[in-house]
């Protein structure tokens, strides 16, 4: 631990992140980041990765973030850098991943001047951050940056930005360690109020039709926080649905999950959760995406919700018992309860309970057409997993048809597997973040499910993971179209596609081959497997540009302005039934 | 139990029913600089109202401010926007004093608000300006053969009343500084 001491600005960033155990950064230099720079030259500690675009930086933090646990940090400059950050904050923040971003800023002398490379970065980032700051007082540096990371990565996580003039990096002032920083105004409730805790056991413990309903709040909270949920699971014997973020909590393989639920969530899901009694949400919040119709949501149950962000409680769902903490306080309060507990559930009702969701399994609503000419997209992914379920793996996405896909057709055993853009609705998140995560875990296999429109977003990233030899694996789906906003058109806009046939694709294959990676192509089912094991075992990064059948569609959907017992199975979507899904109430909405 | 009133989303089909009522949010910040614009854009940011908006440093060793907000909603959306200026990281505190004062069994907080009115005119209306001014208790605080300035303090009611009177007597321009408000009472917020 360092003691104060007199430095330059520039010293204290690189200081601040050793005392904060930071060993890696994403980011890319710029005239008002320069001094930082080349402190960052002048060190070993702290370990530099040059990516090819500062929304690329945020996103390979985010996805460094997500896989480890520890606080992204991303490093930019002034004015575009700042600007080019932005989707990443955002993205953060929807959800709630920690990061650092750092930005360089023209010397305090011109702010206000339209310099050259200025914008008000703070200004711009305010409501895209949970907090920010603009250092004035280069004395004030060291307790910002350790502020910053303590905002950043306790109570609900989220991205936080410190904007450094570029004059404050090159003067001298004191620095300080991060003893622990005590802000006034910022205390996270960590514990969930007992008596409220109490009160979700006896409504548990009453339940005939129970159900968990997880999200990302139980990653966030740790691996304890999934020991504990999978505990309590096993204890009270209810099935289990997570939303898209919390995929990997409870594993895709115990016998009480029921996949994910939600817009493109299985009908087991859906209809348990409209069916239920009692509703125990840890670390959701209700998202649109989730809940489809509101007031036609889970009508008849009474509803637990644990969640950090006391701003998350009732803000669109009402719940009868909110429980306010973090999700491994509360849940190692619930286990100690559940188990000195005497009275529990009717077995006979829990037994019916289970029944009933086998029902609705047994319409097995991920079937879908094979075909022996052309890969289904749901083919392609099946098989990945089958070829890649034994691997240290980890999979990103980017965003539409295909991660709506992979979420329901791969596999998570653990939490920190799976990285995907969920509330922001990122496309070119999937290629940085996996660049991200295979920093951290070098030897891992890193899988980037993508499609071939959002792919293109981000595809500048290949240059990095080939300078750093970061074998991603980048596996495209691709229909040569905008796939899920082609759904949509087809949904609410009479079969009229406007702008989502790409009419100039480039060949995957050699573009792999010109950033110095390795393309393969895949048409055949037939060829999958063998193509699928050569990605695997190719050295460095790889381009699979796997050609699918061009207008799948991705089902089970619950419609805009319907309610989850309104679902849209495969085997009954057919055009007309497409064409007349979505009323013209269900057509304003996103 | 509480009562199920679900809203917000996007799908956000079924309008909320309840009326909105106007209540008064007194938030005690960090004077620093971005944090009213903190405060403000999370109001515009997420679609709420504000009705009326005062704020000022109030200790100057501690470097707080007060911040006072009219907003108006439902129960709901009120709950939500205390939460959420809870959640933000310059504010040390938020007081509903609408609610606080229901609570406290009283009518309403005490609110306040301060103008300066300005009206021009000669002769009997400058005169009748003038004598109104004086049963409202404004104070006279410039003048001329030609006009009168007045500052008036009051509650809301009181001031908009006096604003609709002068209209006809010549007035020229209004400056409102928005509502203080403080609980009834010994105890603090």
């Amino acid at each position: 631990m360092s003691k104060a001491v007199e430095m330059t600005g520039a010293e204290m960033v690189l200081q601040a992140l050793r005392d904060n155990g930071v060993d890696t950064l994403f980011g890319y230099p710029g005239g008002a980041v320069l001094p930082i720079y080349d402190e960052i030259f002048q060190q070993d500690d702290v370990n530099h990765i040059l990516v090819r675009h500062e929304q690329g930086a945020g996103h390979a933090a985010e996805g460094y973030a997500r896989s480890t646990g520890k606080t992204g940090v991303m490093l930019v400059t002034s004015g575009p850098g700042a600007t080019n950050a932005v989707t990443p904050l955002q993205d953060a923040l929807m959800d709630s991943i920690p990061l650092v971003c750092l930005t360089g800023q023209v010397p305090s002398a011109l702010i206000g001047s339209d310099a050259f490379q200025e914008a008000d970065t703070v200004g711009i980032t305010r409501p895209c951050t949970k907090h920010n700051w603009l250092v004035s007082d280069v004395n004030d540096l060291s307790r910002i940056l350790h502020e910053a990371f303590y905002v950043a990565n306790t109570g609900r996580p989220g991205p936080v930005l410190v904007d450094i003039p570029k004059d404050i990096q090159f003067s001298t002032g004191t620095y300080y360690p991060p003893e622990h920083f005590e802000l006034k105004t910022y205390k996270p409730t960590l514990s969930g109020d007992a008596d409220a805790i109490a009160a979700a056991i006896d409504l548990m413990a009453k339940a005939e039709r129970p159900i968990f309903y997880t999200g990302g709040g139980v990653v966030n909270s740790g691996p304890d926080a999934s020991r504990l949920l999978r505990e309590l699971v096993e204890l009270t014997g209810f099935p289990i649905t997570s939303t898209l973020m919390g995929l990997g909590c409870y594993p895709a393989s115990g016998d009480k999950w029921l996949g994910m639920l939600g817009m493109h969530g299985t009908y087991e899901a859906n209809l348990a959760m409209h069916d239920c009694d009692v509703m125990i949400n840890i670390g959701a919040r209700f998202d649109d995406r989730i809940t489809g119709r509101l007031d036609a949501f889970s009508p008849n149950s009474e509803k637990i919700h644990i969640d950090i962000d006391p701003s998350s409680i009732n803000k669109t769902v009402q719940v009868d018992i909110p429980i306010v903490g973090d999700v491994t306080h509360v849940l190692e309060e619930m286990v100690r309860i559940w188990r000195s507990r005497k009275e529990k559930n009717d077995p006979k009702a829990l037994k019916e309970w289970h029944a009933r969701i086998d029902e609705w399994r047994a319409r097995d609503c991920l079937s879908y057409t094979p075909s022996k000419d052309v890969i289904m997209p749901q083919y392609a992914l099946e098989r990945l997993q089958e070829l890649t379920k034994d691997k240290d793996r980890y999979i990103t996405t980017e965003v539409g048809q295909h991660q709506m896909w992979a979420a329901q057709y791969l596999k998570f055993e653990d939490p920190n597997r799976w990285m995907t853009s969920g509330g922001l609705g990122t496309m070119g998140y999937g290629l940085p973040a996996a660049f991200g995560v295979q920093i951290a875990h070098p030897k891992s296999l890193v899988i980037d499910v993508a499609g071939d429109a959002s792919i293109q977003m981000c595809i500048q990233e290949m240059s990095a993971a080939l300078q750093y030899n970061a074998p991603i694996k980048i596996f495209i789906l691709n229909n040569q179209y905008m796939g899920m906003v082609r759904q949509w058109q087809q949904l609410l806009h009479g079969n009229r596609l406007s702008n989502t046939y790409t009419e100039a694709m480039p060949d995957f294959v050699k573009l792999a081959e010109a950033y110095g990676g390795t393309g393969i192509r895949c048409h055949k089912p037939e060829e999958l497997d063998a193509a699928i094991l050569k990605m695997i075992e190719t050295d460095g990064p790889v381009i699979f540009d796997c050609r699918v059948a061009n207008l799948a569609n991705c089902f089970p959907m619950i419609p805009s302005g319907k309610a989850h017992n309104e679902m849209l199975l495969p085997d009954e979507a057919t055009d007309e039934a497409i064409g007349s899904a979505i009323d013209d109430a269900g057509k304003k909405l996103v | 139990m509480t009562k199920k009133i679900q809203s917000g989303s996007a799908y956000f089909i079924t309008r909320d029913t309840e009326t909105p009522r106007t209540h008064v949010l007194s938030i005690i910040v960090n004077n620093e600089p971005g944090v009213l614009a903190r405060v403000i854009g999370l109001f515009s940011g997420r679609g709420y109202n504000i009705e009326s908006l005062t704020v000022s440093e109030t200790s100057h060793e501690k470097h707080l401010s007060r911040i006072t907000i009219v907003s108006s909603g439902t129960m709901q959306v009120l709950d939500q926007i205390k939460k959420l200026l809870e959640r933000s990281i310059p504010v040390h505190k938020v007081v509903d004093l609408t609610l606080l004062a229901e609570e406290r069994g009283h009518d309403k907080p005490i609110e306040r608000e301060l103008a300066l009115v300005k009206v021009a005119g000669l002769g009997n209306d400058r005169l009748e300006a003038m004598r109104l001014g004086d049963s409202f208790r404004a104070s006279v605080i410039d003048a001329s053969v030609e006009h009168v300035t007045f500052e008036i303090t009051g509650k809301l009611t009181k001031i908009e009343q006096f604003i609709q009177i002068m209209k006809p007597l010549g007035l020229v321009e209004v400056c409102r500084t928005g509502v203080a408000s403080m609980s009834r009472g010994k105890e603090g917020m």
